[in-house]
C-alpha cells in the first residue's frame, strides 16, 4: 500500500491505495470525485483527462503514487463557485455535449489547448489537438465550435465561432 | 411559439451537471458493502467445457466468491431470449439455440462468459478471474456467415442445421423476376455492409443489489429501456417477480442500440448479489466492450436492379446473408427483416421488389440493432446500386433519382410500408444547392491541377421511425407492444413533473420534453422536471431507440397534457364562473378569453389540491397519465452530398464538404436536432471510412478489440457539416414529428462511398475505405 497526498481542486487530500492504483481510480474511488471518467484501457479516449501541475494528462495512464505531491484539477474544480468556466459555458451554449460521458475529459483537454495556444487557434488546430479525445455523440462539430468560442471569449480573439 | 416552447433553440437543462462532473452514471454508484465483479471469459471461439475448477480463485486475496453457470441454472435463472419471432419462407419458426448467461457446457465466441468473481476490489476480482481454471476442448469454428452456411462447417447450435437461423422472404418474386426478364438495363452489384462495434463512450456497467430482508432486487444498469429490462429479467430470466425487482438506468453515456439488450452481466450481478449477500458491481473495460457489446450490420447482399428504356426502375431483387454471431440477441431477428427489407423501396417508385434474407450463426459476438438498425443497410444497398446504375446508364445521379422519386402520398410500397408524406425533391434540391453541385466540375479540375482526385457523391435515404404500431409489429412477430407511456404530475404550487417511459442517454429529453410543457402550459422550462429511467417512479415504458422518443414518447405526453388541460379548464371555469370553452392557458395564467378575469396558474393548481371548491364530482389533484400507441411508422427522409479529395499517392481521403438536407417533420429544438444529425453523420462516415470489426478466420480471435486496432472517427478526420431542414409535418402524430436520431448514420455511408468511387473512377471498393484499400483501388491492384 502507498500513501498518496495530492492537492485536488485546491484542497489537500490523502489516501491509502495499492501500489498499482491508477490516478483515475484514486480520484474516483478514494476521493469520490466521479466526474473524471474511464472509457478505455489504452490511453486512447481521453475521458479521464485532468490537469496535473497545470498540464492536461490522461489520469488512466499515471499511477496515483507517481502523482504524489502534485496539484490536480478535475472537472469538479474547474469553475469557481456556481458560475461555469468559459469553456464549460461555451460547451453549453454551442451544444458541445450530448450524453456527457466524454465531456469532463473534453472540457479539461480543451481548457489546456486554449491555454497552450494563448488565443491563437483555428478549426484545423483545434481538430488536430483534440486527436486524443473521443466523442461518439456530437461528431465533434459543436465541440470544435465551442472550443473556438471559448478561446475567443477568453482571449478576445478575432476568429468567429462558426 | 414561446421563448422556450416548441421550435425554440434553447440550451439544455441537463448540461450543467455533465459539465461540472455531477452526472451520475452506473459506475459512479456506491452503496454500502459494495463489492466488485470480474467475468471469466472464453479465450476460444468455440469449445466444449470439460471442467471448471474454481478452487484456486476462491483462495485469492480479497475474493468473496466465485460462481459458475451450472449453479445459476440450478437456481432457475433462464436463458437469454430473442424477442421477435421470424418464420422462414417455408413457414417454419426460426431456429434458436440456447444462450446461457454463464456458459457451462459449450462456449461459442471469444468473450462468452463462463464464471463471475466477486472480490473487494476490481483489481482483486480480475486477478482471481485469471486463476479460474477452465478445461476447454477446442472445437472447429467459423466466423464468416457465407462460409458458415456451407456443408461441412462447424455446427454452432444443434437447433440450426448448417447454422441457418431462418431463410425469410418479402415481396413478389414472380413479378420481380418477370420485370428483370424484360428489363432494358439491369445493374448488378454485390454489397457488403461492414461489421461495426457501437462504442458508446460509457462502457456497459451493472450494479446488482439484493436485499435479504425484503427479498428485493435493485439493478442499476446502463440501459436504453429499463422497463423492458425489468420485464425480460422478470418474465423470462426468473430473476425476480416485477414487484421485487427495481431497475434504474441513471445517466447513461450513449447507447446507439447497444444498450437496448439485456446482457448476461446484469442478470449475473443480480444473481451473484443474492448468492454472496453483498451488492455486486461490474464495469466493462473497453476490450470487454468490443468482446461482448452487440455488434452491428455485417451483411453481404447480391443485388439486381431493373430499368425500362426510360430509365425508370421496374424491379429490385436482393439476396442478403446476415451474420448473427453466436447467439440471437434480443432484437436481432427483426433487424435484417422488418427493419431492413421493408425499406428497400427507398425514395423510389419501384413496382416490384423481392428480398430473401438468410440469418446465420457464426462464432462471433451476437449482432443486433446499431444506430439505424437495418435501415442503413437498406439505404447503403439501394444508394450504391442507384449510383452505379447512373454511371452505367450515363445519367446524372441526381436526374436518375429525380425521375424515379415517389411524388404522391400516401404511397404503398411493395414491401409493407405505407409512406405518409414527404418531399424528396425538396431535399435533393436543397442539398445540391448547398453543395454547389453545378460548380463541382470546376473544383474537380482545380484539384486535378494539384494532383488530387476530387469526387462527389449523393445519397437519398428514407427510414421508418416512430417504432411502432403495437398490433402491426405483433402481427409481424414482435413479443412486445411498442407504445409509450407518460404521466403529467402538476404539483400544488404549479410546477410540473413529467414521468416518461422514454430514456435519455444524450438525446436531451430533459429539455425538449420540458419545451412541450412550456408550449402547452405557458411556463418556463425551469418549472418542469423530467423523470425517467427508474421502474419505481415510472410505471412502464418501452424506452428509447429507433428515433421513437419524439414521435411516440412525446405523443404520450401530449395525450396526458390534453387530460390535464381539460381538467384545469373545467376547474377554472368553475372558479371564474365562465364557460369551459372560453378558458385559455397562457403566460402562466388561466384566463377567460376576452375578459380581464384570470387566475395565476399556481392559484388554480393550489385550488385543485386544497379541494375546497371543486366542481360537483371532480376528484382533487391534477395528475394524468396516458399510453400512446402510434398508428403508423414515421418516414424521415433526406439527401446527403459528400465531396472528397483523394491523394492518389497515399490513398488518403479528405472530406472537403458534407451537406445534409433532412425532412424530420416538425422540430422541437433545432439545436438538438442538428446535434443528432452531426453525430449520426460522424458514425456513418466512421463506418464508411474507418471502422470495421475483424475476426481472424484462422483463430476466431477478435483482432479489433481496442482503440489501438478499431479506428474510431476523431476530430481531425472529420469536417464541419452543413445541415438544413425541409420539413413536411408528419400527419400521424399530434406534434407532426418524424424523428432525427438515426438519419445521419443512415444517409452518410453511401454518400461518402459514392464520392470516393467517383473520385477514383473505380466502383470496386468496400467499406471501410481505408487509405490502403483506396490506394489499391486507385492503382487497380
Amino acid at each position: 500500500m502507498t500513501k498518496v497526498t495530492l492537492t485536488v481542486n485546491g484542497r489537500k487530500m490523502s489516501g491509502e491505495c495499492a501500489d498499482r492504483t491508477l490516478l483515475s481510480t484514486f480520484i474516483r474511488e478514494n476521493l469520490g470525485l466521479t466526474g473524471t471518467h474511464v472509457g478505455c484501457d489504452t490511453t486512447q479516449c481521453g475521458v479521464c483527462v485532468v490537469h496535473m501541475d497545470g498540464k492536461s494528462v490522461k489520469s488512466c495512464t499515471i499511477l496515483a503514487a507517481q502523482a504524489n505531491g502534485s496539484e490536480i484539477t478535475t472537472i469538479e474544480g474547474l469553475s469557481k463557485g456556481d458560475e461555469l468556466h468559459p469553456v464549460q459555458a461555451a460547451f453549453k451554449e454551442h451544444h458541445g455535449l450530448q450524453c456527457g460521458f466524454c465531456t469532463p475529459g473534453m472540457v479539461m483537454a480543451a481548457t489546456d489547448i486554449i491555454r497552450r495556444h494563448g488565443g491563437n487557434l483555428d478549426e484545423k488546430t483545434v481538430r488536430a489537438e483534440l486527436e486524443g479525445n473521443l466523442c461518439r455523440c456530437t461528431g465533434y462539430h459543436n465541440i470544435v465550435k465551442a472550443v473556438l468560442a471559448a478561446n475567443a471569449e477568453m482571449y478576445g480573439a478575432k476568429q468567429a465561432a462558426e | 411559439m414561446g421563448v422556450e416552447g416548441i421550435g425554440a433553440r434553447v440550451t439544455r437543462k441537463e448540461d450543467k451537471r455533465f459539465l461540472t462532473g455531477k452526472g451520475r452514471y452506473v459506475d459512479d454508484m456506491v452503496v454500502p458493502g459494495m463489492k466488485f465483479a470480474a467475468f471469466v471469459r472464453s479465450p476460444h471461439a468455440h469449445a466444449k467445457i470439460k471442467s471448471i475448477d474454481l478452487s484456486a480463485a476462491k483462495d485469492m486475496p480479497g475474493v468473496i466468491d466465485v460462481l459458475e453457470g451450472k449453479a445459476m441454472q440450478e437456481d432457475g435463472i433462464g436463458n437469454l431470449i430473442c424477442g421477435w419471432m421470424i418464420h422462414s419462407k417455408d413457414g417454419s419458426p426460426m431456429n434458436m439455440g440456447a444462450w446461457r448467461p454463464l456458459a457451462y457446457d459449450t462456449v461459442r465466441y471469444v468473450g462468452d462468459a463462463v464464471a463471475i468473481v466477486v472480490a473487494d476490489s476490481q483489481a482483486e476480482a480480475r486477478d482471481a478471474a485469471e486463476a479460474v481454471v477452465v478445461d476447454y476442448e477446442p472445437l472447429p469454428h467459423v466466423t464468416e456467415a457465407l462460409t458458415a452456411l456451407q456443408d461441412g462447417q462447424p455446427q454452432i447450435h444443434p437447433e440450426a442445421k448448417n447454422n441457418l437461423i431462418y431463410d425469410w422472404e418479402i415481396g413478389d418474386q414472380a413479378a420481380t423476376e418477370a420485370a428483370l426478364a424484360t428489363a432494358a438495363h439491369i445493374t448488378e452489384i454485390e454489397i457488403t455492409n461492414n461489421r461495426l462495434s457501437p462504442n458508446p463512450m460509457e462502457p456497459r456497467a451493472a450494479l446488482g443489489i439484493y436485499d435479504t430482508a425484503e427479498d428485493h432486487y435493485t439493478c442499476y444498469t446502463t440501459s436504453q429501456n429499463p422497463h423492458a429490462a425489468r420485464l425480460v429479467m422478470s418474465a423470462f430470466y426468473n430473476v425476480a417477480p416485477e414487484n421485487k425487482l427495481r431497475v434504474i438506468a441513471p445517466d447513461v453515456g450513449g447507447g446507439f442500440g447497444s444498450k437496448i439488450y439485456i446482457y448476461p452481466e446484469e442478470i449475473t450481478c443480480l444473481w451473484a448479489s443474492r448468492k454472496t449477500g453483498v451488492p455486486v458491481k461490474w464495469n466493462s473495460d473497453r476490450t470487454e466492450a468490443f468482446l461482448t457489446d452487440a455488434h452491428g450490420r455485417d451483411h453481404v447482399s447480391q443485388v439486381k436492379m431493373a430499368f425500362d428504356a426510360n430509365n425508370r426502375i421496374t424491379a429490385l431483387k436482393v439476396e442478403t446473408t446476415a451474420n448473427f454471431g453466436a447467439y440471437m440477441s434480443l432484437f436481432s431477428s427483426a433487424v435484417p427483416t422488418y427493419l431492413y427489407a421493408t425499406l428497400l423501396s427507398g425514395q423510389y417508385n419501384i413496382p416490384a421488389i423481392h428480398a430473401e434474407v438468410k440469418a446465420v450463426y457464426t462464432n462471433t459476438v451476437p449482432v443486433d440493432a446499431y444506430r439505424g438498425a437495418g435501415r442503413p443497410e437498406a439505404t447503403y444497398l439501394l444508394e450504391r446500386t442507384v449510383e452505379t446504375a447512373a454511371r452505367e446508364l450515363g445519367m446524372s445521379p441526381a436526374e436518375l433519382r429525380r425521375i424515379n422519386f415517389i411524388r404522391e402520398f400516401p404511397h404503398q410500397t411493395p414491401v409493407i410500408m405505407n409512406y405518409d408524406t414527404g418531399d424528396y425533391e425538396a431535399s435533393l434540391n436543397a442539398a445540391m444547392e448547398a453543395a454547389d453541385w453545378n460548380g463541382f466540375e470546376a473544383r474537380r479540375a482545380e484539384a486535378a491541377s494539384r494532383g488530387k482526385k476530387r469526387g462527389i457523391g449523393m445519397s437519398c435515404y428514407i427510414e421508418a421511425c416512430g417504432i411502432a404500431p403495437s398490433a402491426a409489429v405483433g402481427s409481424l412477430g414482435a413479443g412486445v407492444g411498442l407504445w409509450e407511456s407518460a404521466e403529467v404530475r402538476v404539483n400544488a404550487v404549479g410546477t410540473v413533473e413529467i414521468l416518461t417511459g422514454s430514456h435519455s442517454h444524450g438525446q436531451g429529453h430533459e429539455t425538449t420534453f420540458a419545451q412541450l410543457v412550456s408550449e402547452r402550459l405557458g411556463m418556463p422550462i425551469s418549472n418542469v422536471n423530467i423523470v425517467h429511467g427508474d421502474t419505481d417512479k415510472v410505471q412502464m415504458g418501452m424506452g428509447t431507440y429507433g428515433s421513437r422518443s419524439g414521435a411516440v414518447g412525446m405523443s404520450a405526453i401530449v395525450k396526458a397534457l390534453d387530460k390535464v388541460e381539460a381538467k384545469a379548464k373545467k376547474l377554472a371555469a368553475h372558479l371564474l364562473e365562465a364557460d369551459e370553452s372560453d378558458i385559455v392557458i397562457e403566460d402562466g395564467q388561466v384566463k377567460v378569453a376576452g375578459t380581464d378575469k384570470a387566475l395565476q396558474w399556481f392559484e388554480l393548481t393550489l385550488a385543485a389540491y386544497t379541494a375546497h371548491n371543486l366542481p360537483e364530482g371532480m376528484e382533487p389533484g391534477l395528475k394524468e397519465g396516458a399510453f400512446y400507441d402510434p398508428s403508423n411508422f414515421t418516414f424521415p427522409a433526406g439527401c446527403y452530398i459528400c465531396e472528397v479529395e483523394v491523394d492518389p499517392e497515399t490513398g488518403v481521403t479528405d472530406i472537403v464538404q458534407f451537406v445534409a438536407a433532412d425532412d424530420f417533420g416538425n422540430i422541437i429544438n433545432p439545436m438538438i436536432v442538428e446535434g443528432q444529425v452531426h453525430g449520426g453523420i460522424a458514425q456513418g462516415i466512421g463506418q464508411a471510412m474507418l471502422e470495421g470489426v475483424h475476426y481472424d478466420p484462422d483463430t476466431g480471435q477478435l483482432i479489433t478489440a481496442s482503440y489501438m486496432d478499431y479506428a474510431m472517427p476523431r476530430a481531425d478526420v472529420l469536417p464541419s457539416f452543413e445541415v438544413s431542414h425541409q420539413n413536411t409535418p408528419c400527419p400521424g402524430n399530434p406534434l407532426g414529428l418524424k424523428g432525427c436520431g438515426e438519419a445521419g448514420a443512415i444517409g452518410s455511408p453511401p454518400a461518402f462511398m459514392n464520392a470516393v468511387t467517383d473520385a477514383i473512377g473505380n466502383n470496386n471498393l468496400t467499406m471501410p475505405a481505408t487509405p490502403q484499400k483506396v490506394w489499391e483501388a486507385v492503382n487497380r491492384i
